[in-house]
């Protein structure tokens, strides 16, 4: 089935993209690293809304706390939300020209740092330099090359 | 096509997407509101912990095997010169282990210390580290030695050339070493050359660390080694931690800004050990295990 397909690329992709997430790297590399997990939830949320939703984010953002030892709940809530906005505007962002896609994601990527950013200040963690947002504007540089997998996923579907 | 999963039906949608949300963000909340309160969640880590080591040992696979093939393939004329070097060190080991053996005879004589002869460490448990984490917000190494092996909560951890952290998370195979150079951790130290004591905070940046808390007349220079006071209860005194790497005196302050350089060389160890000493030693840590908690600034 086309929806059982997709779910298994839904699943492989996710599981790459936490990989090369948590990945070890050099500590200045590690600082650019593009946020994968965070662009692999939106991708799947404005594509495919109805497979992998708002629980994918939730998901991916628990295993990303649980990977990373912060408290439990912070990735969770932010990339639950990242999901939850892309899905209500998935029908018009991913008919817009790629520009305008990029500068969504660049927000929400803002949105989902700003929100863990938040959350470690509550409970009283380091909030971290300038550095830490380096990945915002690094995540979105890697948009544009999502195209033609888009256009592949939407040939699927139809 | 009437595909379910991916049906553009706007009027038979399942649960709303805003409705989801909000029960995961309320779900979020909590497990974020239970795991600040209370320790329930403590023992979920544990097991979670358990089962993402292997992913851990998975992805720093690629970087050990890579150390390995170096290690393997390296030249012979750098082995000759590694060995070399080897053996001068090993001499004056031995040079320094005669003086030591020597040193610790004339101490027991003087202080008539019955436990003087015995060093603080009582056992040592080597751990190769897995995977690390060095960035501005977290230091951290997660090695392969846990609670299985008996390793304990806020247990002391160095390496070969001094004061590498202590065990901030402690899973069944595995644990979660804080460095001493992560921004959350302090260890109290005292200044080698004059014995004043201090707090040495990290900085977020590898191996750097910050001592904030001394008087602008404090007798400290650039070179000086930093070792742990014993004063904490987690670190046993003595060992070194750090030697001075900068002092700044401005008149606008009240307070020296001294840098200090870790002596372990915290972005490149692979291999640590967890300590156990004597607590009956003089230079134990004093009141062990109840300022376990206190010693990671919340």
């Amino acid at each position: 089935m086309i929806a059982a397909s997709m779910r298994r690329r839904l699943l492989l992709s996710t599981l790459i993209a936490f990989v090369l997430q948590v990945v070890p790297l050099p500590v200045w590399v590690a600082a650019a690293r593009p946020p994968f997990a965070v662009l692999v939830v939106l991708f799947w949320s404005l594509i495919a809304p109805r497979i992998g939703g708002v629980g994918l984010g939730f998901a991916v953002g628990l295993a990303l706390d649980v990977y990373r030892g912060v408290v439990f709940g912070q990735h969770a809530l932010a990339l639950g939300f990242v999901a939850y906005v892309a899905i209500r505007q998935h029908l018009i962002i991913r008919n817009k020209p790629m520009f305008e896609q990029t500068v969504f994601v660049a927000l929400l990527l803002l949105a989902c740092e700003a929100i863990t950013w938040a959350i470690d200040g509550f409970t009283g963690n380091t909030t971290g330099g300038w550095l830490r947002w380096l990945p915002v504007l690094t995540g979105p540089l890697l948009w544009p090359l999502t195209a033609s997998w888009q256009a592949a996923e939407n040939r699927a579907r139809r | 096509m009437n595909n379910p999963a991916t049906s553009r039906n706007i009027l038979q949608r399942g649960t709303p997407a805003g409705l989801r949300f909000f029960g995961y963000a309320l779900l979020a909340l909590a497990l974020m509101w239970i795991d600040q309160r209370s320790g329930w969640l403590n023992s979920t880590r544990f097991a979670l912990q358990a089962i993402a080591y292997p992913l851990q040992m998975a992805l720093a696979s690629p970087a050990n095997a890579w150390q390995w093939t170096r290690e393997t393939f390296e030249q012979r004329a750098t082995l000759q010169q590694q060995n070399a070097a080897l053996r001068a060190r090993i001499r004056e080991l031995e040079l320094l282990a005669l003086r030591r053996a020597d040193l610790e005879r004339e101490n027991r004589e003087l202080r008539d210390l019955r436990l003087a002869a015995a060093d603080v460490a009582e056992r040592w448990l080597t751990a190769r580290v897995i995977a690390e984490e060095i960035n501005l917000l977290r230091q951290r190494y997660t090695v392969d030695r846990g609670a299985m092996h008996g390793v304990f909560k806020g247990q002391a951890v160095i390496s070969g050339g001094g004061l590498v952290g202590q065990a901030l998370r402690v899973g069944p195979w595995s644990s979660e070493i804080i460095l001493i150079a992560d921004p959350e951790h302090a260890v109290p130290v005292q200044i080698a050359r004059t014995g004043q004591r201090t707090l040495a905070l990290g900085t977020g940046r590898a191996g750097e660390l910050n001592l904030p808390l001394l008087p602008l007349q404090t007798d400290i220079r650039e070179g000086d080694l930093l070792v742990t006071s014993g004063l904490g209860g987690i670190f046993p005194a003595g060992y070194p931690v750090a030697t001075v790497r900068s002092v700044r005196r401005d008149g606008g302050s009240p307070l020296a800004q001294v840098q200090a350089t870790s002596v372990a060389r915290l972005d490149r160890d692979r291999v640590v050990a967890f300590l156990w000493f004597r607590v009956t030693h003089p230079a134990a840590p004093a009141a062990a295990s109840s300022a376990a908690e206190s010693r990671v600034m919340p």
